[in-house]
């Protein structure tokens, strides 16, 4: 096995990153800073006002004779559906609107005001119909059919939609017999919870520029975690070759999910074969960001958790209503993630989950770091922690009896691989003196600790692949050619770091091939799930292999010596027997000589490598089980210790700590930032964000109104702790880590809330205002 | 519609330009001049990532006129620089790693500038205090924070 050879310095160092020069001086260029000339034109979006309508009319003439208007395209002149998974969108709406939001023409002009006042004259007759807003009822057989075609839909044989029913997908674990298990529990809590919809928001808004040339052959470039699946789904829908629509991605100022997939890049492109040899833009307003694209799709979860008199879980109940929104094409494989992993990291033998994707007229759900968890997580963990309390157990001690060990058989019937769960519930737990209960800091103020567990798996068809180039330069150094995507997480640096380790060159030497442009980036599935580290980290790893390897057989050529003989130190090709020594510069270009030079060895060196997964199994749909439902999951815990001022009821968080199980950190101080930056997005999320939706119009699509956490508001110190349990198949190890660390934020925060004052609320965001409510209603305040 | 010649320092350097009464320093910045370092994260004066110095204050470019910059100073992240010498912050940021998908930093680093301009020594809470302006999403704050603590011991 390949982990089994000596890990070189490289891998573990932590190394600074290479894109942090441009950015700091402001040289970096993202998608807005492209130009384009003075034939740029401008697109923006007729949306509807409507959650739920026919659409009866749609006249453009008064737009079209505005001066400057290029072009305006419907859903007429695109009928084909769109979609990741489930194939049930349109780029713009036909027949009927599902969203207040969604795109129902799409207009070019010469300017920006030009557009949007040509905007405003379009004229869209709608009849209102019965909205769903509610997820549960949306399941129901009451309730009016969002989509009356979803049968005739095309779907993936792992998603499973209830035709004549707003159910998208509904993903089912039966394992064990659960009806018996209860008989055996002594204690048993069952909850109801209510996760709200968020936003992702990146600082760098949706933008993106599509030109068509007059052969139909399409460019776009987008701010895109993606621009494979873009390629792929947008030249699907348009009748175009893949080949003939390319896309180029350049830095990316944060995704999380949002750039995931096909939202608003479609657009321009269906705009731009309208107007051939033009350039169009469209970039989404801060306020568009907010309400018409992918959100967190809230959630309504019904669990009911059982443990015997020693705390060992035996029972758990789950029923999940995922407020898919308008389009679940995404949604349905967050609803099977929710399915497949819905007892968290628990060991638990008997298991009945229902998780139901349900079409409603609320914006559309897709990736948010971490997707499903952070919801589900904020619902088991808190039932945990109340279970344990219940049968006055030690929380801690509760976690550890219960947690999923290398070879349990988990909920879908996989055996998981060594984790090092256990141990990071005794590292988070040291971090925040777990056990101690120290005074509050003032008489008006409580202290409270809470703990929660998390754990993910990279949700993705079974198969997404991943390949690499390496092609070597004149001066020895090499370039580095990936499809997976910066988003700020580091991926370029650790990738950078991988194949310099395995090539045998200074991490300096490695240049990354930039920006990603499907004409020559190798393949890359998506920037998502937190696979990069391990997938892309493999292909890459095979790159530098092969490239190592031509080079060491040219030289050995040369030489007349055995390949096992040399090796690649510092960027010099080495040999242990003749002592013999040759710098990779030029070489890797122009070959060598024999002695007398009549002869030449070698050539330009190019490496390339690939890995796919090739052993995920499918899950029965009646029982959702099989062998192996997963690649792997990457697991931690994190815990808080609060105060929360009783006459405000606003909490401040005195210390947080995490660990996450990263097999192998590539390079530490990058984990580390993740897991920074996704403890501060999890808090945000548990004390401000919620998209709030009043008959399906958002009502707080602003930085003002919907609050996300400033420089002002993390907590005192975090405590980043990195574990290390080896992944057999990951480079070196490694494991991703970068959404798990939002994940177990809700439910640790409130585990603390509970801790410090002894109230429970039924969903986040616990604000200050809804603090102090709950525990005037409860009594504590008065 | 009505325009009108400016002329300002920029980064050091004599500008002139063109603008409409309506048109926005950024917009100025990023369409005008194209130096595109200075972000547009919501155009509405919320986020921050537009942050530049007007006369030494931070400013969001986004809600200043471009017209009301005539004969004035102006210094924008490409101007930290000077001779390939890094600022401190900048050196600060990269080192400490204050920077990930790096779209708040040009507006991060102004208005730190702005504050080790005006207090050489603060505070963590200060440090908070003068960035609550500058949204970031991916960083958590904390190495950005830690990074002008660093450049100011360092100065
Ligand atoms: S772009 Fe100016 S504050 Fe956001
Ligand atoms: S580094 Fe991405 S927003 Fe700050």
């Amino acid at each position: 096995m390949e982990t089994m050879e000596i890990k070189p310095d490289l891998i573990g160092q932590s190394v600074g990153r290479l894109d942090s020069h441009e950015k700091v001086t402001g040289a970096a260029l993202f998608t807005d800073d492209l130009q384009f000339g003075r034939k740029l034109l401008h697109a923006r979006i007729k949306r509807s006002p409507h959650p739920h309508a026919l659409i009866k009319s749609i006249d453009v003439s008064r737009a079209l004779d505005l001066p400057g208007v290029k072009a305006i395209v419907t859903g007429d002149d695109f009928p084909e559906h769109i979609g990741l998974y489930l194939k049930d969108k349109h780029i713009f709406a036909r027949e009927r609107v599902r969203f207040v939001g969604e795109p129902v023409a799409g207009v070019a002009a010469v300017t920006e005001e030009v557009a949007e006042q040509a905007v405003e004259l379009i004229d869209v007759e709608y009849e209102p119909l019965e909205p769903v807003f509610d997820p549960e009822f949306g399941a129901s057989p009451e309730a009016p059919l969002i989509h009356p075609d979803l049968e005739k839909y095309e779907v993936p044989n792992f998603i499973f939609p209830q035709a004549g029913t707003n159910i998208a997908n509904h993903f089912k674990i039966r394992k064990g017999d659960t009806g018996r298990a209860w008989e055996r529990c002594t204690t048993i809590v069952e909850r109801k919870f209510h996760i709200p919809h968020i936003q992702h928001v990146p600082i760098e808004p949706h933008v993106a520029i599509a030109q068509v040339d007059q052969t139909g052959k399409a460019t776009l470039w987008a701010s895109s975690q993606s621009p494979f699946a873009q390629r792929n789904l947008i030249a699907k829908t348009l009748g175009i070759s893949q080949s003939d629509m390319r896309v180029i991605a350049p830095l990316v100022g944060g995704g999380f999910g949002c750039k995931a997939g096909v939202t608003m890049e479609a657009m321009p492109v269906a705009i731009a074969t309208k107007v051939p040899g033009y350039p169009v833009k469209l970039r989404l307003t801060r306020e568009e960001e907010f309400y018409t694209n992918f959100v967190r799709q809230g959630l309504v979860i019904n669990i009911k958790v059982g443990c015997d008199a020693d705390g060992k879980l035996l029972a758990m109940e789950n029923t999940m209503f995922w407020d898919g929104g308008a389009s679940t094409e995404y949604g349905v494989n967050i609803t099977r993630a929710g399915g497949y992993s819905s007892t968290g990291p628990y060991d638990i033998p008997n298991v009945k989950t229902d998780s139901l994707c349900v079409y409603t007229n609320h914006p559309i759900g897709g990736a948010y770091r971490g997707f499903g968890m952070s919801e589900l997580h904020t619902a088991v963990d808190q039932c945990m922690d109340e279970l344990a309390e219940a049968i006055g157990m030690d929380k801690v001690a509760f976690h550890k009896l219960n947690c999923v060990r290398g070879g349990d058989t988990l909920v879908t019937g996989m055996t998981l691989h060594p984790v090092g769960l256990e141990e990071c519930i005794d590292k988070v737990a040291k971090a925040i003196d777990w056990g101690e209960k120290p005074p509050a800091g003032a008489p008006n103020k409580r202290r409270g600790k809470g703990i929660a567990l998390a754990w993910k798996a990279p949700a993705m068809p079974p198969n997404a692949g991943s390949s690499a180039r390496l092609e070597l330069n004149e001066d020895g150094t090499a370039t580095l050619g990936v499809g997976g995507q910066e988003i700020g997480q580091g991926t370029f640096t650790a990738v950078a770091q991988i194949a310099a380790a395995t090539l045998g060159v200074p991490y300096e030497s490695i240049r990354i091939a930039g920006p990603l442009d499907t004409q020559y980036s190798p393949y890359e599935w998506q920037t998502v799930a937190s696979r990069l580290t391990w997938s892309m980290g493999n292909a890459v790893r095979a790159a530098a292999s092969d490239a190592r390897r031509q080079i060491l057989e040219t030289v050995a050529e040369a030489w007349d010596e055995d390949v096992n003989d040399l090796d690649i130190v510092d960027g010099v090709v080495i040999s242990y027997r003749s002592e013999q020594e040759q710098p990779l510069k030029e070489m890797v270009i122009y070959g060598l000589p024999n002695e007398d030079f009549t002869e030449w060895t070698g050539g330009p060196i190019v490496g390339r490598g690939m890995f796919m997964p090739t052993y995920v199994t499918g899950l029965d749909p009646e029982t959702g089980q099989g062998e192996r439902a997963v690649v792997h999951y990457t697991v931690g815990a994190q815990a808080f210790d609060i105060e929360i001022d009783m006459e405000t009821g606003k909490i401040e968080v005195l210390k947080g700590a995490a660990a996450f199980d990263v097999g192998q950190a590539i390079n530490p101080e990058l984990v580390k930032a993740q897991i920074e930056g996704g403890f501060v997005q999890g808090l945000s999320s548990a004390v401000f964000e919620e998209i709030q939706l009043k008959e399906g119009v958002m009502q707080n699509p602003s930085f003002v109104d919907y609050r996300i956490a400033t420089a002002a508001d993390i907590p005192h110190e975090i405590e980043s702790i990195i574990v290390e349990v080896p992944q057999d198949d990951g480079p070196w190890g490694a494991r991703g880590v970068g959404e798990h660390p939002m994940i177990p934020a809700v439910a640790a925060l409130a585990n603390a809330i509970y801790d410090a004052v002894g109230v429970r609320m039924d969903g986040p965001p616990f604000s200050a205002e809804k603090v102090y409510l709950a525990m005037l209603d409860a009594g504590i305040v008065n | 519609m009505a325009v009108h010649n400016i002329t300002f320092t920029l980064n050091g350097e004599a500008e002139a330009a063109v603008v409409p009464s309506h048109m926005t320093l950024l917009q100025m910045l990023r369409e005008e001049i194209v130096m595109t370092g200075t972000k547009n994260g919501c155009a509405a004066g919320e986020c921050g990532a537009c942050t530049v110095l007007l006369n030494g204050e931070p400013v969001n470019s986004c809600l200043v006129l471009a017209v009301e910059c005539d004969g004035q100073t102006l210094v924008t992240v490409e101007g930290l620089a000077h001779d390939r010498q890094l600022d401190p912050l900048q050196q600060a940021l990269i080192e400490i790693g204050g920077v990930q998908c790096g779209f708040c930093t040009p507006g991060v680093l102004i208005s730190a500038r702005a504050l080790l301009d005006r207090n050489p020594h603060p505070t963590k809470a200060d440090v908070q205090a003068a960035l609550v302006g500058n949204l970031c999403r991916c960083t958590g704050y904390v190495r950005i924070i830690d990074g002008v603590l660093a450049a100011a011991e360092r100065a």
